[in-house]
């Protein structure tokens, strides 16, 4: 159990100084996640927001080993330091304990990355992976990714005359992960600090590939004013859209359910990349984003209760 | 941060390389505020949410208490206010403020 | 001295190298004519002949990925890869470079697509001459086996801190049997020395950051540090060469001149295509023709004001590419040769024969009828077709 007196007396991976957004949600699951750690890390980031703001020539947030190669492939990449590291340690050149993980967004990760993701994965290094999934490629301008949910306007997504934002539900990377049979997948949310905290240490503490997919509202691209990252997190939870839960070793477990589902409408109320699915023209695309939430929900259950 | 000469070529690490860890310290992002956090000493019970929740490392914890806020990096975004389970943060406008 | 005579295929030599090399890393991908290495590299792996942590990765990108991140981390790291597996690095080979990683890569010389193409032809690392990477070809399976060793200290070098690409032909070299003098286990592991780090990322003491992102304000300045590299590789690998002459008894530079200095005739040619033309050389010779061969082997950094100097005496050099690049007057190394020649006092007349892409082979004949038509040439004092391709069915 995290214990935030006791987090807080650690001095942090990422430092201030950062050029993230005011409110961002990477940066807050960057310092959560690294909070978790009682080693020392090598982090490994694709392109994006966290990396670019983080590293703009001559400054650097991190206080830890960095290294940002390209865009598809931080797994890879981490890979190559794990090995690195497996190689000397076992000649006995290296006697530290050092954890790696990779840091991608949903575009390095649900979409350019997943080949090297999968990859990585697939050859069970000792890593972890950390999508921060903010529903689009937003460094380069709020671009749909296949993160992005069905409705949500985007820029190469726009609600038009003839179509009203993006077409295809999204992409669930989780299971997909899962599916790779791997020690330790999760869902989490910033919101949950604790949960995601101990998510965080559970996959560093696992011995070979852990992956953490961590939804991260992003105020410039889902359109909502910056003081109410967190709450659009919760809400993401309470609607049953981000579900939380953890497959450890191919048991399914679900860590919160809400006592009431909210309707989506609330979650889609309180961003702007979604007010032109409230013309009664667009009715039914919330009517059918509902049931596709309500049906993937039953199935999660399904699987968390073992049937 | 600003004001510095940048230095040629044959004067920085090879590579592309950033030697000085967590150096972005000294770039102050506070500069980018409108609103600032400001805290009541008599409301806050050290809960520590606002510390997991700001996304700029500017609340600064000593001892598991609140010590203060780091105001050369903190943006404004106001979560900390938002979130305070007993209101004890509120957003000032910066115009009230001479520093 | 040292040197078991073994027959041997180029890839088999090259794998043995990198056994005796014994990287940290090695992260590689298969592909025709690349892939005894990895097998047989694999083998070696297997049997725990060698320390490497072998990484099968699922692509060439990420073959190349994983390299940067292993360097990065800090130890010795090779691959190896051909035609559209080079191509598919791409970006990353110039990551690689401007990070200053010292990986070791022998390139099987084989056609880049499309259409597919398994055989012989310089594309695929003529593509690559702008990222960065020092570039090195081999002429046969003993230059390939000598340089693959050499190609270590060459990269490491703190001087340098560039990546090292070894050519070597597809199927000619690769997959040709030849005889080659192999160095003793220990002998090579004394001559690459340890790995010297550079900011490894798993110093945890002094953490680093790679790959930021740089406004318009650092960028050219990063770049200007590669060129002064690359500039200083050029020196190291005589360095090298010398080094490794005295201790192994044979001779690495910058080229290699064959009967050349009081030749009249010259071809200029990289990789196997020298060793048909040496032959060549020598049978004309015997009738008394003055002709010569230039055998380019470092080809970045490009020695330009060498090659002016050991051409500029000849009356007439044809000069052989084995790749072509589409729109361009002529294909890389006469481009690349003509440029130079403008530092000479006097330009010989020079013809570019564009050969044996996609494997077309090329045998003594034909080089022999290149010599007569610089004959042609030097009679008449006139180039009549500057570009040629040769060996091609009309």
């Amino acid at each position: 159990m995290a214990n935030l007196k006791e987090l807080s007396k650690k001095e942090g991976f990422l430092s201030g100084g950062h050029r993230l957004c005011a409110g961002c949600g990477a940066s807050i699951v960057v310092r959560q996640v690294l909070s978790a750690l009682d080693d020392p890390v090598v982090v490994a980031n694709a392109t994006g927001c966290l990396e670019v703001s983080t590293t703009i020539y001559p400054y650097t947030s991190w206080r830890s080993p960095f290294i940002h190669n390209a865009f598809e492939n931080a797994a890879a990449t981490i890979s190559g330091a794990e090995a690195m590291f497996r190689s000397l340690k076992k000649q006995g050149k290296i006697d530290k304990e050092i954890k790696f993980i990779a840091f991608g967004g949903d575009g390095g990760t649900y979409d350019i990355g997943i080949q090297s993701l999968s990859g990585a994965l697939e050859r069970g290094h000792n890593f972890v992976y950390v999508c921060y999934d903010n529903e689009g490629y937003m460094n380069t301008g709020i671009q749909r990714s296949s993160a992005t949910p069905r409705g949500a306007w985007t820029t190469t997504t726009p609600a038009g005359k003839v179509i009203s934002g993006k077409t295809q539900y999204h992409k669930n990377l989780t299971e997909i992960v899962a599916a790779h049979n791997i020690p330790y997948v999760a869902q989490a949310n910033p919101w949950r600090w604790n949960d995601l905290v101990e998510k965080a240490r559970k996959a560093f503490y696992t011995n070979g590939p852990a992956f953490i997919n961590v939804l991260s509202p992003c105020p410039r691209g889902w359109r909502f004013d910056s003081k109410d990252t967190i709450e659009i997190a919760r809400l993401a939870v309470q609607t049953n859209f981000w579900p939380l839960y953890e497959v450890e070793n191919g048991v399914w477990k679900l860590n919160y359910k809400p006592k009431e589902r909210k309707p989506i409408r609330e979650w889609m109320e309180a961003q702007g990349r979604y007010k032109h699915l409230f013309s009664p023209e667009n009715e039914y695309l919330i009517k059918e984003i509902q049931e596709d939430i309500d049906k993937n929900w039953e199935k999660l259950l399904a699987k968390c209760e073992g049937k | 941060m600003s004001g510095t000469k940048k230095l040629g070529w044959k004067e920085i690490p090879e590579g592309g390389l950033i030697t000085k860890a967590g150096n972005s310290v000294t770039y102050e992002t506070g500069s980018w505020r409108s609103v600032r956090p400001v805290k009541d000493e008599e409301k806050c019970t050290n809960c520590l949410i606002c510390w997991v929740y700001c996304p700029d490392c500017s609340i600064l914890v000593s001892d598991g208490k609140i010590k203060g806020i780091d105001y050369s990096h903190c943006k404004g975004c106001g979560i900390c206010e938002t979130e305070c389970p007993v209101k004890a943060i509120k957003m000032i406008d910066e115009k009230e403020f001479t520093d | 001295m040292n040197n078991k005579m073994t027959a041997i295929t180029g890839n088999e030599a090259v794998s043995y190298a990198i056994k005796q090399i014994n990287p940290d890393v090695m992260a590689a991908y298969p592909i025709t004519p690349q892939t005894d290495i990895v097998e047989k590299y694999s083998e070696y792996v297997a049997d725990g002949l060698v320390n490497t942590e072998f990484i099968t990765v699922e692509s060439e990108h990420s073959a190349m990925s994983a390299c940067v991140g292993a360097a990065a981390a800090g130890g010795r790291v090779m691959t190896a890869t051909s035609a559209n597996g080079l191509a598919l690095m791409f970006e990353i080979l110039y990551i690689a470079a401007s990070n200053r990683l010292p990986i070791v890569m022998p390139v099987v010389n084989r056609a880049l697509s499309a259409p597919v193409n398994i055989h012989c032809d310089h594309s695929d690392s003529m593509a690559a001459r702008d990222s960065g990477w020092i570039q090195i070809y081999s002429e046969n399976v003993q230059e390939a086996y000598d340089n693959t060793i050499q190609a270590v200290r060459i990269a490491e070098h703190m001087e340098v801190r560039l990546p090292i690409m070894v050519m070597f032909d597809g199927f000619i070299t690769s997959h040709g049997i030849e005889c080659v003098k192999l160095l003793d286990d220990d002998k090579v592991a004394k001559f690459v020395g340890k790995y010297p780090p550079r900011y490894p990322l798993l110093d945890i003491d002094h953490p680093v950051t790679y790959g930021p992102l740089d406004l318009y304000d650092y960028y050219f300045e990063h770049k200007r540090q590669q060129v002064e590299a690359m500039r200083k590789a050029k020196k190291v690998v005589l360095e090298i060469g010398k080094e490794f002459e005295q201790a192994f008894g044979r001779e690495y530079k910058l080229f290699e001149e064959y009967r050349l200095s009081d030749a009249e005739r010259a071809i200029v040619v990289l990789s196997s295509t020298a060793g048909t033309t040496k032959q060549v050389v020598d049978e004309l010779r015997a009738k008394g023709e003055k002709v010569g061969l230039l055998k380019l082997r470092l080809f970045r950094p490009f020695p330009y004001q060498e090659i002016a100097q050991v051409l500029s005496h000849l009356k007439a050099i044809a000069i052989l590419d084995r790749s072509d690049s589409f729109g361009a007057f002529g294909g890389p190394l006469f481009t690349e040769i003509r440029s130079a020649l403008l530092e000479a006092g006097k330009i010989p007349h020079n013809v570019n024969y564009i050969y044996g892409l996609g494997g077309r082979d090329i045998n003594q004949n034909d080089i022999a009828s290149i010599y007569a038509d610089l004959e042609k040439i030097v009679k008449t004092s006139r180039v009549e077709e500057q570009v040629k391709y040769f060996g091609l069915r009309e």
